[in-house]
């Protein structure tokens, strides 16, 4: 008996994807895009992209900066991984976090300023996290406001809302890849689209409960209500990601499915912290150019980070301590090890993105990449010559290839012009020394 | 009583760091407390699964991810009062209830748990889905749902079941909406005036019911409960004590006691715990588990079952053990086909008289949860006996110090732990605090990072005496010897527990109580079950701060910190 199946081109993807780990691109779809391959037919650029990407321990002066200020720069010591990448990378140096009397929590409060533009008053005065807030400019209209993941074992990021709790991050590429990929994936290119009435039900089901909003924020105290303000936005996230499985999505000339890869171990070797780094990099590219988020937040190694070789009694923060210099290189070899394997790290993001063809140009074209730590030398928790970096041109808002320099400014400058190019309406960023309304208009388009 | 342990200054508060031992003698009757604010907790993955167990019974599988809870003054169940629900939270709490919802209705579990067969199972049933909801519901929300709330379910479920053309399905995506709902996922407390205290207030009997559920089971209140409150049988003494002494009796008792040791002891920080696989081969991911749950059934057996002495858990000899826990402490424990299989390979053990390896602060959980993953850590060990254990704060360690010789393992004249931490004292920046914690945690160097007996390290044989608050002892059976007879121990469990039960850092009004509460507890020769009788069963727990103290009188976070530590 012959069966007569038709071939449609998820079928063929299935089939190829079935057990082997390949990613297969989709033809480009020319019909989507104009001449230039950069925006779509109807004439908007595809949408803007922002992420982060967070390595714990800063980097070692001296072996990140380049030498040069301005364009055409080498790519630093430290920096190597991201040479192929260097027209697309612009590295800031000199910069720094004001504590004003605040005393030092080390660790933390260099993520504060850099991600949150200031150290809060009180724990439930911590400002939005920077994605939050572009997020909220450029992500509104997809699937998932934000992605979280974390390669480093365990589920943080610094993603937040003001005065809210964190979100959590994946730790499993696996489950991230479900999260996306997995059944409730609408293939935005797929020709035959059908509105699941399960997912319309679960929809009006959930607006029964934003109806009794009203009658459950009554009577409560300030802090309380902020928190149940923060429910009921994420259930307006989950309700519009209903909405969201309803409609056709609109057709993404560059979205494919990737493999699905195995997990390595979910811990803290160096080894396995990377491989998950590069599973989570290759799903957050595919999920940007399928429309499912337009932001992200990656995080390989925490804040303080306990990332070790394995069979060592060191991780990467003890070396930071109690190394000794290395007196053939003048600095803790040990320890700029671990800080290349970050870098590492970043450039197979960077990589992933950058693999992603839409017509002359790639995602990473789109997206806008920002990269911070928690000190400068970690050796003894110091807030000055911050490492910062951010790589991808925001469809065109960003000069890219430049090392700024400037000595003793807040680190928040960056943060701000990030905003800035990202579209955020805002003059100024920050708190107490750390505020500031100069943007850096050598990067800005 | 302890006097402040002040923050950031270790230096200054050394020579306060004394205990009044006297002890006063037990008051006749309760203090008067001014109660609290009211709080609004976040359940906790465990409350969660708790909850839904009691409803729908083992047979449910509750896997699925949750929100990650959030410690706070020491307790995850105080921070469940200040967290929230984010977006990606929200879409697995989603997931979670509805791959729970679909087992519900499921062929196999319908016949049991939904109390009536719809008339056309392709098709709305109102009545049927009335009698599922009015019953799941008011277990759920911790309370009899109220005719609107009724409607608004069932109208709910008679919409999903004409979408999806399935009257089972419609009722489960109901079902996974309320397992989503703010209702269910917080704990929200009410106040009421207090008819025998004029001006006073009280918690209505509904929270009153979710606050001793919440204590006594990790969970919300059952049927009978729940009945008690709304029939005011939560209104009189007699009325909560009978509710207590029942609860108190029931097997679930024992899920209450280890979900308060579980937060006290931070033991889901073995959730996060690595040691590296090439220096400590034994450590698998099999032990860090059973080591958690050999410290919980050492807590229940010898807390509730022998109603044993709080402080002599530091000293027990008695304990239980896996063939594969035997192998990291190197005692013989039978392998498990040899056992009764429903102990899943526990076994009790007993050490003998005088063996270093007796009594909680020698288990796994301890020594390995605080060591870092390639050594052990006297430092982390101090810290986290007077963190945990004494309820005090240890400040960070200040910027700008070098450690190198601390941390080198290496270094060819400081080859033991004790040699290397001992050089914090040579900096007077490190020696302020380091003097206060490092000393406590060498009594226990003779426990490698895994947990593991020794007896050298680097060739070197190990000096394990050590100090705590200016007394001397010797190794393990010393430190938990003084650790039992410390008074901060007791006073530590009892401010613990009472904070854990009302989800906040205690209140300045309540001070008095507490105290109350830390003499009561020694008169009973420290026993647990007649701790958490006399907290359930006072009218301090229900009592809650009439509005217009909650500013002026409650402390901010960080100074109830501190507080708190104070005790």
């Amino acid at each position: 008996m012959i069966i007569k199946r038709q071939t449609t081109r998820r079928r063929i993807l299935r089939g190829m994807l079935g057990g082997s780990a390949v990613t297969v691109g989709l033809p480009l779809l020319n019909i989507f895009l104009n001449n230039h391959g950069t925006a779509l037919a109807n004439g908007t650029d595809l949408p803007l992209c922002f992420g982060t990407y967070f390595f714990g321990l800063g980097l070692t002066p001296g072996q990140w900066e380049p030498k040069v200020v301005g364009p055409n720069y080498e790519m630093p010591f430290e920096l190597k991984a991201l040479q192929p990448f260097q027209k697309k990378v612009n590295v800031y140096s000199g910069l720094k976090c004001y504590l004003d009397g605040h005393s030092n929590v080390v660790h933390t409060s260099g993520v504060q300023v850099t991600i949150n533009g200031g150290i809060p008053r009180t724990r439930n005065e911590t400002d939005s996290s920077i994605d939050a807030i572009i997020g909220d400019v450029i992500g509104t209209r997809t699937r998932f406001r934000s992605l979280e993941v974390s390669s480093a074992g365990t589920p943080q990021s610094y993603s937040r809302r003001a005065g809210g709790t964190a979100n959590p991050a994946e730790t499993s590429p696996a489950a991230l890849y479900t999260r996306i990929f997995g059944p409730e994936f609408v293939d935005p290119n797929s020709a035959d689209f059908k509105p699941d009435p399960h997912v319309m039900a679960r929809k009006s089901a959930l607006s029964g409960v934003t109806e009794q909003r009203q009658a459950l924020e009554s009577e409560l105290g300030a802090d309380d209500k902020a928190r149940l303000d923060q429910y009921f936005t994420s259930l307006r996230a989950l309700e519009q990601q209903l909405e969201l499985a309803l409609q056709k999505p609109l057709p993404m000339a560059s979205c494919s499915t990737p493999a699905k890869g195995e997990d390595a171990t979910l811990g803290t070797v160096v080894d396995d912290v990377l491989a998950n780094n590069t599973l989570f990099s290759r799903m957050l590219a595919h999920a940007l150019a399928c429309g499912q988020t337009q932001v992200f937040n990656s995080l390989v190694s925490q804040a303080a980070s306990n990332v070790r070789k394995s069979g060592s009694a060191d991780t990467h923060h003890v070396l930071t301590h109690e190394e000794g210099a290395d007196l053939s290189v003048g600095f803790q070899a040990g320890v700029s090890w671990f800080n290349r394997q970050n870098i590492e790290g970043l450039a197979s993001l960077v990589k992933e993105l950058d693999s992603i063809r839409e017509g002359d140009r790639t995602l990473l074209d789109r997206t806008l990449v920002y990269v911070t730590t928690d000190t400068g030398l970690a050796k003894i928790h110091s807030l000055e010559n911050m490492p910062q970096l951010t790589i991808g041109g925001a469809n065109g808002r960003v000069k890219t290839g430049i090392h700024v320099h400037t000595l003793g400014d807040p680190a928040t400058r960056v943060g701000l012009t990030v905003q800035h190019a990202m579209g955020v309406a805002v003059d100024s960023w920050g708190s107490e020394s750390n505020a500031t309304s100069k943007v850096i208009s050598e990067v800005l388009a | 009583m302890l006097k402040w342990f002040r923050y950031g200054a270790c230096g200054l508060a050394t020579a306060l760091l004394v205990a009044d031992a006297t002890g006063a003698a037990l008051a006749a009757s309760e203090p008067k407390s001014t109660g609290g604010n009211l709080v609004v907790r976040r359940l906790s993955a465990d409350q969660y699964k708790a909850t839904l167990i009691s409803i729908f019974g083992q047979d449910i599988d509750m896997g699925g991810r949750f929100e990650p809870d959030q410690r706070e003054s020491g307790l995850l169940a105080v921070g469940a009062s200040r967290v929230s629900v984010t977006s990606t939270g929200l879409e697995r709490y989603e997931a979670a209830a509805r791959a729970i919802a679909a087992q519900v209705v499921d062929e196999k579990h319908r016949g049991t748990l939904i109390p009536c067969t719809p008339a056309n199972a392709r098709a709305a049933d109102d009545a049927c889905a009335s009698a599922f909801l009015s019953n799941v519901g008011k277990l759920l929300y911790r309370r009899t749902l109220t005719p609107e709330e009724l409607a608004v379910q069932v109208r709910t479920a008679h919409n999903a079941a004409e979408t999806v053309k399935s009257f089972h399905e419609g009722l489960a995506i109901t079902l996974s909406t309320m397992l989503t709902s703010p209702q269910f996922l917080f704990y929200r407390e009410r106040s009421e005036p207090d008819p025998a205290n004029k001006g006073a207030l009280r918690l209505t009997a509904a929270s009153k019911a979710s606050r001793l559920s919440f204590l006594l089971w990790n969970a919300g209140p059952d049927k009978e409960l729940i009945a008690a409150a709304e029939s005011g049988g939560l209104d009189t003494p007699k009325g909560i004590a009978r509710q207590v002494e029942r609860m108190m009796a029931s097997p679930r008792f024992e899920t209450g006691v280890r979900a308060f040791f579980s937060d006290m002891l931070q033991l889901d920080n073995f959730a996060a715990l690595t040691k590296d696989a090439m220096i400590y081969p034994k450590f698998t991911i099999d032990v860090a588990r059973d080591a958690r749950e050999q410290t919980l059934r050492t807590a229940v057996d010898h807390l509730i079952v022998r109603n044993g002495d709080y402080r002599d858990l530091f000293t027990t000899p008695h304990t239980f053990l896996t063939p594969i826990l035997g192998t990291v402490y190197e005692v013989p424990v039978a392998p498990i086909d040899e056992l009764d299989s429903a102990a899943e390979g526990w076994q009790p053990f007993s050490y003998a008289e005088g063996d270093p390896r007796a009594g909680f602060l020698a288990q796994a959980s301890f020594v390995a949860l605080h060591s870092h993953p390639g050594r052990s850590s006297p430092t982390l060990r101090g810290k986290a006996l007077r963190e945990i254990l004494f309820c005090q704060t240890v400040p960070d360690p200040p910027a700008n110090v070098d450690f190198t010789l601390v941390q080198d393992t290496k270094h060819a004249t400081y080859r033991t732990a004790r040699a290397r931490v001992e050089a914090h004292l040579l900096n007077p920046m490190c020696a302020g605090c380091h003097k206060l914690i490092d000393p406590m945690g060498l009594g226990l160097e003779n426990f490698d990072s895994s947990g593991a007996f020794r007896t050298t390290e680097n060739g070197v044989k190990i000096d394990a005496s050590g100090e705590i608050n200016g007394k001397k002892f010797d190794g393990a059976a010393g430190l938990a010897k003084a650790v039992h007879d410390s008074p901060q121990t007791a006073s530590c469990l009892v401010n613990r527990v009472f904070a854990y039960s009302v989800g906040r850092p205690l209140a300045k009004g309540e001070t008095e109580f507490v105290q109350y509460l830390e003499s009561g507890f020694a008169a009973d020769g420290y026993r647990l079950p007649a701790l958490l009788k006399r907290l359930a069963t006072s009218e301090a727990f229900y009592r809650v701060a009439p509005p217009e103290m909650k500013k002026a009188e409650l402390p901010t976070q960080i100074a109830s910190q501190t507080q708190e530590s104070a005790k």
